[in-house]
């Protein structure tokens, strides 16, 4: 564990890219089997161990510190792993760190019941960095600025092999990745996953931005609002996977018996209706998507009332045979040929968005308000399937967002890298006429959009204008104004003004604007679609 | 008519406002009559008609704030008043003030103010560890002491001194090819981390950020030895490998340090105890040294003061409170404004 301590302290503080794949890929060559799995699992995907989580050690700190004095550390640390291993009291005999297996090992064997004792017993025998390590391996999310590309890139570097064939073989297998390291490391043959539903890496798109494309050489299709995923059918299997690689199959049961042939197809998930804003048999606004997400257990009435199917983008491998090398124009003419083999009941395409020229597109993307289109993308023709983000083999090209002037309410320290700072912020539209005496309501959240440092600007603001303390949450006087960019709004229930927004983020900070001045909740009504 | 007890004292957002003296301590705006406690900026504020404080910090406040070439022009006579530590002065309505080291940096002081038998003590800034360039905290009886609590979370916990010089040499043993670049706060942890790198055995030349420069000698002129410094605009990249430069914290990620010879930039201050703070900072290799004092002594330091009430400024007042209520002892918060905790 020390090793792995020290190497999770160096990464906190390194900011160069090179230099954290070197010091993965060091630890990872340099580390026996099976530390050096677990390591990279834990900086890839996150451990995941039942018993502990970030209320476990909550709990545990409060039999041994005042929940007050807890409390105000953890809102100015802005991390539970890390305040912990702060003001965990060092015993008074050496440390006996175990290995990351032992580690991982006693951390699975305990149960919600056990973890009381046993958790504490493992946090004495480490020093305050292994406790910091460890709390972070033992509750997943380490947050210090590796991401599991990364991660993966590096172990890619440690044993000279294609981190495009260690992410193909990544989601076919488990922690701690020991036929990968008897692959990468020894030499030995791959692992096969051939027959297995496992998810294979998304192609991802950048954002258009200034750019101009000639449409000769690019396609357009409109860009859904719903969710990416991935259905695999392997092995007399289906399975589900989100964008980030989650297996969300047993949310979608409607979806498992429909893909009858091997396949791995690429689509946005939608659910149907007319009456939430989409047309006659089409999709339905994400609102009415939202209401199947996140479900472990799925309803008869939800299943009847927000039906899911799969637009398809795209077809990655089909009967054993992998298209990914084949252009775009290729894959797309097998997947209009494979339509006619899947039930239209919960299947199909993304058609093609015909337009003249670039400007043409242009006016087709700005005539296009209707709810369950994000935008349009771009996709070349001749691109191969990429894992990852390519530039110039496929755009996201989104509508411009919609604007609000809202008034800032209250502020709450944010966490991670912008622990201490107060950045995720609530605001507040007029509910009338402020002149006449109407109050504020808030409408929305923001913790985006403004630099780094506007973010010490508001900070200052907020600290220098509190006229409450809730906690971490900082009630301020209301005179900021914020321009606040959101893609769509909807009717909601569970907020007292009646309005949810979608991706509100901090667009201009309006210094300059006098409160009353700021939007009124009506007018933001008035762009509610469904 | 007898007064309430401690009425000719009164805490006011910008400043303590000793009334029946008519002065202020530590006044984040310009008043007739000012008691300085230590040189930093949010406690010495020019412009004050009168400034009481020790003679090393009206040093130092002569070297910001006088030597400016803007500051000439139209000028309030100012008039500065030098008392050395353990010296009582009398102020005007029966005010005794006596100036007694903090241990924050040079010429830091608490102040006691004595007045119808009763006492209160303003600390300024303070920290109980040993420091070479300042005499150490004393611990003084009162009936209200009035603490900074800059450190006040129990998740602050400066380690010794001597380990984080440690980690500082070795990693520059490590890269003989590149140069530690220190950002320091430029008066106090600067010359703090100067003289323990020199009592760690470090006698290689340390080069200095021009910033530096003036505070530096200041130092010297008052005794203390920081060894053989030199500026970092006249040496070339060469000459810094393998060397220490110290910087203000400001500085650190600044153009300025393109000159150097692939700086690993590190940074001394108490926050860097937090991992999520060093990182913000962009600093490679956190070095916790802080001239303030943390939990555990502002802790020791309340209850061996042993004061009636303890009134707690400029800081994270909360927690302070909290441990305060914890242990029977009266205290209230102090809302002043203006003092900045970003760099220490």
């Amino acid at each position: 564990m020390e090793e792995f301590a020290a190497l999770i302290d160096a990464l906190v503080y390194t900011r160069s890219r090179n230099e954290k794949l070197r010091l993965i890929a060091e630890y990872l060559r340099a580390t026996p089997d099976p530390d050096r799995g677990w390591a990279l699992a834990a900086l890839a995907d996150g451990l995941d161990f039942p018993a502990v989580k970030s209320s476990t050690i909550r709990n545990l700190l409060k039999d041994r510190v005042d929940p007050v004095l807890w409390t105000l550390s953890r809102d100015f640390v802005g991390d539970t792993a890390e305040t912990a291993s702060l003001l965990w009291p060092s015993p008074d005999r050496e440390p006996d760190p175990p290995s990351v297996s032992e580690s991982v090992d006693l951390l699975s064997a305990m149960s919600r019941k056990s973890v009381v004792a046993e958790l504490p017993r493992l946090l004495d025998r480490l020093d305050a960095a292994g406790r910091y390590a460890l709390l972070k391996l033992a509750t997943g999310g380490m947050r210090i600025g590796v991401s599991s590309r990364l991660a993966k890139t590096a172990f890619a570097q440690a044993f000279a092999v294609s981190v495009d064939e260690v992410e193909e073989y990544w989601h076919g297998l488990e922690p701690p990745y020991t036929a990968l390291f008897d692959w990468a490391a020894k030499g030995q043959p791959p692992p096969d996953i051939d027959n297995l539903p496992t998810f294979r890496p998304f192609m991802l798109a950048h954002p258009l931005e200034e750019t101009v494309v000639d449409l000769g050489d690019y396609a357009a299709e409109w860009k859904w609002d719903g969710i990416r995923v991935q259905i695999v059918h392997a092995g007399w299997e289906t399975r589900i996977y989100s964008r980030s690689g989650d297996d969300i199959s047993s949310t979608f049961p409607e979806l498992l018996d429909v893909l009858p042939f091997p396949a791995v197809l690429d689509g946005e998930l939608l659910v149907r209706g007319s009456t939430q804003g989409g047309e006659e048999g089409g999709a339905a606004s994400f609102n009415a998507l939202q209401q199947r997400l996140g479900r472990k257990t799925v309803s008869k009435k939800m299943l009847r009332e927000f039906p899911a199917f799969v637009r398809l983008y795209d077809v990655l491998l089909l009967d054993g045979e992998d298209q990914r090398e084949r252009p775009w124009t290729d894959r797309r003419t097998t997947l209009e040929k494979l339509m006619g083999r899947l039930p239209d009941s919960h299947f199909d395409i993304s058609r093609v968005v015909e337009a003249r020229d670039f400007d043409h597109l242009a006016q087709i993307r700005e005539g296009s308000r209707d709810d369950e289109i994000e935008g349009l993308m771009l996709k070349r023709k001749d691109s191969p399937y990429i894992s990852g983000r390519r530039v110039g083999y496929w755009y996201k090209w989104k509508r411009d967002p919609l604007l609000v002037d809202c008034v800032l309410m209250y502020a709450q320290r944010g966490s991670g890298k912008r622990s201490s700072f107060f950045s995720d912020y609530t605001f507040g539209c007029w509910d009338g006429d402020p002149d006449q005496g109407a109050d504020l309501l808030p409408v929305g959240k923001a913790y985006s959009g403004f630099t780094d440092e506007e973010l010490k600007k508001i900070d200052r603001h907020v600290r220098q204008n509190t006229v409450n303390r809730f906690g971490p949450v900082r009630e301020t006087e209301r005179k900021l104004v914020f321009e606040v960019a959101f893609d769509s709004v909807h009717a909601s229930k569970r907020h007292k003004s009646g309005l949810a927004m979608r991706f509100p983020r901090i667009h201009r900070i309006r210094w300059d604007k006098p409160p009353h001045e700021a939007d009124r909740i009506d007018a933001l009504r008035a762009l509610i679609r469904d | 008519m007898s007064a309430a007890p401690f009425s000719w004292i009164k805490p006011e957002p910008w400043g303590i406002h000793v009334v029946a003296a008519d002065c202020w301590v530590d006044p984040s705006r310009a008043v007739d009559k000012a008691l300085v406690t230590h040189g930093h900026a949010d406690h010495a504020r020019g412009g004050h008609g009168q400034t009481v404080a020790t003679p090393e910090t009206l040093a130092i406040m002569e070297l910001r704030y006088r030597t400016g070439a803007e500051d000439d022009a139209g000028e309030i006579p100012h008039q500065a008043v030098p008392v050395e530590y353990g010296e009582t002065i009398r102020l005007p309505g029966g005010v005794d003030a006596t100036y007694i080291p903090a241990g924050h940096v040079l010429g830091s002081a608490q102040i006691l103010l004595e007045h119808a038998g009763e006492r209160v003590i303003v600390t300024g800034d303070y920290k109980r560890r040993a420091d070479p360039t300042c005499p150490a905290f004393e611990v003084t009886p009162c009936d209200i002491f009035i603490t900074e609590a800059t450190f006040g979370l129990p998740v602050f916990c400066h380690p010794p001194i001597a380990e984080e010089m440690a980690k500082l040499l070795d990693r520059l043993a490590a890269h003989p090819d590149r140069c530690v670049l220190v950002g320091a706060y430029a008066l106090g942890k600067a010359q703090r981390v100067i003289a323990e790198l020199r009592a760690a055995g470090h006698r290689q030349p340390i080069y200095l950020h021009g910033a530096m420069e003036k505070m530096c000698r200041l130092y010297e002129e008052h005794g203390v030895d920081l060894g053989e410094l030199r500026l970092v605009a006249d040496h070339s990249k060469e000459d810094m490998r393998g060397h220490v430069v110290v910087c203000p914290p400001s500085a650190l990620n600044d153009r300025w340090s393109r000159r150097l010879p692939e700086p690993i930039t590190a940074m001394a201050s108490g926050w860097m105890r937090v991992r999520q703070r060093a990182r913000q900072r962009n600093v490679e290799l956190p070095l916790v040294i802080s001239d303030h004092a943390d939990w555990g002594e502002l802790t020791r330091t309340i209850e061996e003061v042993d004061a009636q009430e303890n009134w707690i400024t400029h800081g994270r007042e909360d927690a302070l409170l909290r441990w305060c209520q914890l242990h029977q002892r009266r205290a209230r918060a102090l809302a002043l404004v203006g003092y900045e905790d970003e760099d220490d």
